[in-house]
């Protein structure tokens, strides 16, 4: 039942910091944030990490267990054998705090960036008509819940700081892809906007924001190639471009 | 030391659930400056855990729903002891509230016509819950968190700076709302991530920090459920309703630890999951109140009929309303017949087929397999009741959501009392945070307009930084993480689903005497990032919120929705007729009875006479409402 | 200066990667794979013989419409001139543009070959070897963005490669109505291209994916959702396909050398 667990957790803050060794008991079915919540309570009552709902729909426990961006409390103790010691680190493309709590204000900037939805101006609340199928794209994006891994794995940021400014990341490439999918949203530039002041150009569409997503939305086949087929649409393909001249075609524009 | 940070705004929003944004959104739209303040970071709030969907009468899926209907069926559900007013706000205004999200980008599932499509739920008489699958709350806050992000992209265009009207502080605690005469000026606090402290100078203050599920062992509320903005409220003058009344959902996970308390829906039973002790016997048939026994099932061979053929059969007692399930588990518990983890074992794997599950309960498939490594096709849940609202909170005034008694504070979302009576149907929560978010915002504006100016006493500063600063100098002190476990562990056996006065009373002395040990709470390390002095407030709320709890328990001497005494099982009209009104004296919290504004007329005359006989004394009945 | 994960404000580690799995296996075996191929159809390409075996014509060389070409080879005839400055070319490297060109494109080969060659990054979490990365804003990469050209000209190829395929069901007397194993070779060739080709992002977004309103144009969300289906096997398609085209190069190779038989079923 119970066994005992070596720790590897970085602890530290923005001046230095390193690994911990910490030995810690682990019962039957239980997952990372167990343990960390464990070692807060015995061992290292200072010991700081975010959390929230404890069920994988907040998005709060964002750090990596092993080298991967996960969510401490979607993983499970017995996915790692017997004797393996777990490392667990903040998050390594955010500036850290203290611990495992890293400065994810990148995130809220980006957010504000990104042009928001528009309504059609002649649609009182309440009349506005939209099928299943035309909402269900965007409301694959719209469960996104903010945990940040993708924008954490992304190497674009990930591993070059300097690209900060000009990248908004995965989280945001659905956002907009989901608002460029929106059946009403009135907001004509977003394809350029996203190609030209967004970084959609620097997404070398490597997935790894793919596979890091627990909730598993296909942020590249479903938000960031679509969006990058429609930015050609406006910018790369002269036929699409003089098509659009002639007759307002859908979806361009 | 960092010197203290002063700002001013002409409201503080403290939480940053559906309710506090939405009040925000209400007050900038009026050109007031607002402080968005919450513990976690933006979009955390426990909202995102609401699945089922926001109860507004459409009438998209059946047209003869209205809001009357709606406002008997909430009432039904509160047993009565709602605040009229409120349910009735409530009903008249949900819909509104949801076809403005649609303004702001939400998308909500569809019906065949396009519009919003609406399901159904236990208490509601029509489909009513505007949804987006099973994640409502989800798409609730991330629309109301966008309104909050577009407002702000308007105020630079307009202003040059995104933040001149509405500026989020995210993870900052609030350890106090400050008074000036009488009047609200403001709140104190502190950032968690430095420990640097802030002064907010402000004529209102809303309260929308939800729920207590903290104070509780076993919950399905997240770590900041901890009852803050009923302790500052309290503190700072004003009165909390009906404290008694918690809801207990039957079924929570309570094995493995790492899922304790988290949700396993009604559907499960419905769908013919099974109930059964640590003997192997389905207990529930043991359960049936005489009232039910004609209406459910007392045999394994009927109750597994009832699944074909549901008119000649009688139901599965599983299906019993909630405190009945409850109670149920609870005895069993009790009895010894629990299963190791204390709960009981909820079966589907044996009744219906692997896919026929995966396909009916995928998300309750999902959450046991991803977080628990259950595999519900194969083996039985462990469940046992689980905390998950508090129908008690702030005493508010119905239209402007402003608490009694202290003029410049308001109160929405659960952390306001009245409006659920003793029980909130499903639904119904979401709809609340949105109308009494924005009457609360509008109720901030009106007053702010009037009371454009605050400012706080250097004496009150002074305090303040001082209370915030004491566990640090308090070496060798009391641990807050134990505190805290006692705690849990006495309002778990002690005020839990099932009370009795003399467990009660209990409680109220230990819980006085952990409140004692709190005193004296010591904190190692630094303010930086540090969890355990975080806890060290919170605790101080859960205290408050568990003494008032304990005590409103402990005077109502009937059993009514969410509170349940096993010395008083039934239901009383006697005491329909009374809300209990905790205050603070600055040493105790002190519980009277206050009579409940009675119904008006044309409110009373929408109900069947008989089924008011059932709640109200034959002198209200003679009486037939209020004018 | 450093930058990325050893930026002064992140948190101080100092391995590049802290995964204790063997995240190095996966672009190694794309490397590989990708890296063989580049090679034999490297040499295929310039070796100019052994491509065509009456009714057979191997894919690398179809359609082969330059006069160097074997006759007969190609059912479209030899109109193009095969000198150019006096030097004569091998027909393969004009057709290879066009199938290539839509391979380096493909939305899954780019990540295949960004991880695996360029280890732009080698593997999630694992920190690139680069000091800057601008991604695909610039010259050359920017070029990616032509892949919806490539498509349209692999549709036209997957054409070609299946009218051959139909043709290898004549004998070496081109009498209809007999089928070998090189008919089969073709065949599969031909399927698995145009399972890849429909697989692909781009189909997918022409069919239905720039749509705005999918209730507008029901056909083509039923196409969509059919495309989208096939487009989750889009990385499988694409492996299949390489190998499809390589294994029906190397058939038609042995077979036009005379190392193998082409056996006839019927």
């Amino acid at each position: 039942m119970a066994r005992k667990l070596n720790l590897r957790i970085w602890r530290g803050d923005a001046t230095d910091g390193g690994l911990k060794n910490v030995e810690v008991e682990a019962n039957e079915g239980e997952v990372v944030l167990d343990l960390i919540h464990r070692v807060q309570a015995t061992q290292m009552g200072d010991l700081a990490v975010r959390w929230n709902c404890k069920a994988g729909k907040c998005g709060s426990c964002s750090m990596e267990i092993n080298g991967k961006p996960r969510l401490a409390c979607m993983t499970q103790v017995s996915s790692f054998p017997e004797g393996e010691e777990i490392t667990i680190t903040p998050l390594r493309a955010f500036p850290v705090i203290k611990d495992l709590v890293t400065d994810v204000s990148f995130n809220y900037r980006k957010a504000m960036e990104i042009p928001s939805y528009e309504h059609p101006k002649n649609l009182a609340p309440g009349e506005a008509r939209m099928e299943q199928i035309d909402v269900e794209r965007s409301q694959e994006f719209r469960k996104c819940i903010e945990c940040f891994l993708c924008q954490d794995v992304c190497h674009v940021v990930r591993d070059h700081e300097e690209n900060k400014k000009s990248f908004a990341g995965p989280r945001f490439f659905i956002r907009i892809a989901e608002l460029d999918m929106h059946p009403l949203d009135m907001l004509k530039n977003r394809k350029q906007k996203a190609q030209e002041e967004h970084g959609l150009g620097m997404c070398n569409i490597t997935k790894c924001c793919t596979e890091v997503c627990p909730e598993h939305i296909r942020i590249t086949d479903n938000a960031i190639i679509p969006m990058k087929e429609r930015v050609v649409d406006v910018k790369y393909d002269p036929v699409r471009w003089l098509g659009s001249k002639i007759r307002k075609r859908e979806g361009i524009v | 030391m960092t010197p203290l940070e002063k700002l001013k705004y002409d409201v503080v929003v403290i939480g940053a659930g559906g309710a506090g944004l939405r009040a925000a959104v209400e007050a900038r739209a009026a050109g007031l400056r607002v402080a968005i303040v919450c513990k976690s970071l933006f979009g955390k709030a426990h909202t995102v855990m609401a699945e089922g969907g926001a109860a507004a009468s459409m009438g998209n899926v059946n047209e003869k729903d209205n809001w009357q209907v709606h406002f008997r069926d909430t009432m039904r559900g509160g047993k009565f002891l709602n605040h009229y007013r409120m349910a009735e706000l409530h009903a008249k205004e949900s819909p509104d509230r949801i076809w403005e999200l649609e303004v702001w980008g939400a998308l909500f599932d569809r019906t065949k016509e396009g519009k919003i499509s609406q399901r159904n739920f236990g208490g509601h008489e029509y489909p009513r819950l505007a949804h987006v699958g099973d994640r409502t709350g989800l798409e609730l806050i991330r629309t109301m968190q966008q309104r909050i992000v577009a407002l702000q992209q308007q105020d630079a265009k307009e202003s040059g700076n995104a933040e001149s009207h509405i500026k989020v502080f995210a993870e900052l605690t609030i350890t106090e709302i400050l008074k000036e005469n009488g009047k609200i000026a403001g709140a104190y606090g502190y950032w968690r991530e430095n420990g640097n402290e802030v002064l907010f100078e402000a004529p209102t203050v809303i309260v929308a920090t939800g729920g207590v599920g903290k104070t509780f062992k076993i919950t399905s509320n997240s770590w900041e459920g901890t009852g803050d903005g009923h302790a500052l409220a309290l503190k700072a003058g004003a009165n909390l309703v009906d404290m008694e009344f918690l809801q207990f959902h039957p079924t929570g996970m309570v094995w493995p630890p790492s899922v304790r308390g988290i949700l396993v829906t009604e559907s499960v039973r419905g769908e013919g999951g099974i109930l059964t002790n640590s003997l192997n016997e389905r207990f529930m048939f043991k359960y049936i109140p005489e009232v039910f026994k004609d209406k459910y099932a007392d045999n394994d061979a009927e109750a597994d009929r009832w699944y074909l053929d549901q008119d000649n059969n009688r139901r599965p007692p599983e299906l019993l309303p909630r405190d009945e399930v409850s109670r149920a588990i609870n005895a069993e518990v009790k009895a010894g017949r629990g299963t190791e983890h204390g709960g009981v074992y909820l079966d589907v794997s044996k009744r219906i087929p692997a896919d026929v599950i995966k396909k009916r309960l995928p998300s309750m498939w999902h959450q046991f397999y991803e977080l628990a490594g259950v595999d519900i096709t194969k083996e039985a849940m462990e469940v046992g009741p689980t905390c998950h609202y508090v129908m008690g909170g702030v005493e508010v005034e119905a239209d402007t959501a402003a608490a009694v008694g202290v003029p410049g504070l308001f109160a929405a979302g659960e952390v306001a009392g009245g409006m659920h009576g003793s029980n909130r149907l499903g639904g119904n929560s979401l709809s609340d945070l949105l109308v009494f978010g924005r009457r609360a915002g509008m109720g901030a504006v009106e007053y702010a307009k009037k009371n454009p100016t605050a400012t706080v006493s250097e004496k009150a500063i002074a305090d303040a930084a001082a209370r915030i600063e004491a566990p640090f100098s308090r070496a060798g002190g009391e641990n807050s993480y134990s505190l805290h476990a006692e705690l849990q562990e006495v309002t778990h056996n002690l005020v839990g689903i099932i009370r009795t006065g003399k467990e009660v009373e209990e409680a109220i002395e230990k819980i006085a005497a952990i409140r004692a040990r709190s005193a004296n709470v010591a904190v190692a390390g630094t303010r930086q990032f540090n969890p355990g002095f975080h806890l060290a407030f919170d605790l101080d709320n859960m205290l408050l919120v568990a003494e008032s709890t304990a005590k409103s328990a402990l005077l109502r001497e009937e059993s009514r929705g969410g509170h349940t005494r096993d010395d008083f099982p039934g239901m009383n009209s006697k005491w329909r007729q009374v809300n209990h009104i905790s205050s603070f004296d600055g040493k105790d919290v002190n519980v009277k009875a206050q009579p409940l504004p009675p119904i008006p007329k044309e409110l009373f005359d929408l109900f069947d006479i008989h089924e008011l006989e059932k709640y109200m004394t034959p002198e209200e009945i003679a009486k037939g409402g209020s004018n | 200066m450093a930058t990325g994960v050893f930026s002064a404000s992140r948190a101080k580690i100092k391995e590049r990667t802290l995964r204790t799995d063997r995240w190095w296996l996966q672009p190694l075996i794309t490397f590989s794979v990708l890296f063989s191929f580049i090679i034999y159809a490297t040499f295929r390409a310039f070796e100019n013989k052994y491509y065509f075996a009456e009714p057979l014509v191997s894919p690398l060389y179809s359609p082969c419409l330059s006069t160097a070409c074997i006759e007969g080879s190609s059912p479209l005839g030899q109109p193009f001139n095969n000198e150019y400055f006096g030097i004569g070319i091998s027909p393969a490297l004009f057709i290879l543009i066009f199938p290539l060109g839509f391979r380096m494109t493909c939305y899954y080969y780019r990540k295949s070959y960004y991880r695996a060659f360029w280890m732009s990054p080698p593997a999630c979490a694992v920190a690139e070897p680069h000091a800057k990365y601008t991604g695909e804003t610039r010259a050359p990469l920017i070029l990616q963005n032509s892949h919806r050209w490539f498509f349209y000209a692999g549709l036209v190829f997957n054409v070609l490669l299946t009218y051959d395929a139909v043709i290898a069901f004549r004998n070496e007397e081109k009498e209809w109505g007999h089928m070998s194993i090189g008919t089969l070779v073709l065949l599969f060739s031909a399927t698995t291209l145009w399972l890849y080709s429909l697989s692909c992002h781009t189909c997918r977004h022409t069919i239905g994916g720039r749509l705005k309103h999918f209730s507008k144009h029901p056909i083509r969300y039923k196409t969509w959702t059919w495309i989208s289906a096939l487009n989750h096997k889009h990385p499988t398609f694409a492996w299949i396909s390489l190998f499809g085209v390589a294994f029906a190069d190397i058939y038609v190779r042995q077979v036009a050398s005379g190392a193998w038989t082409n056996f006839y079923l019927f």
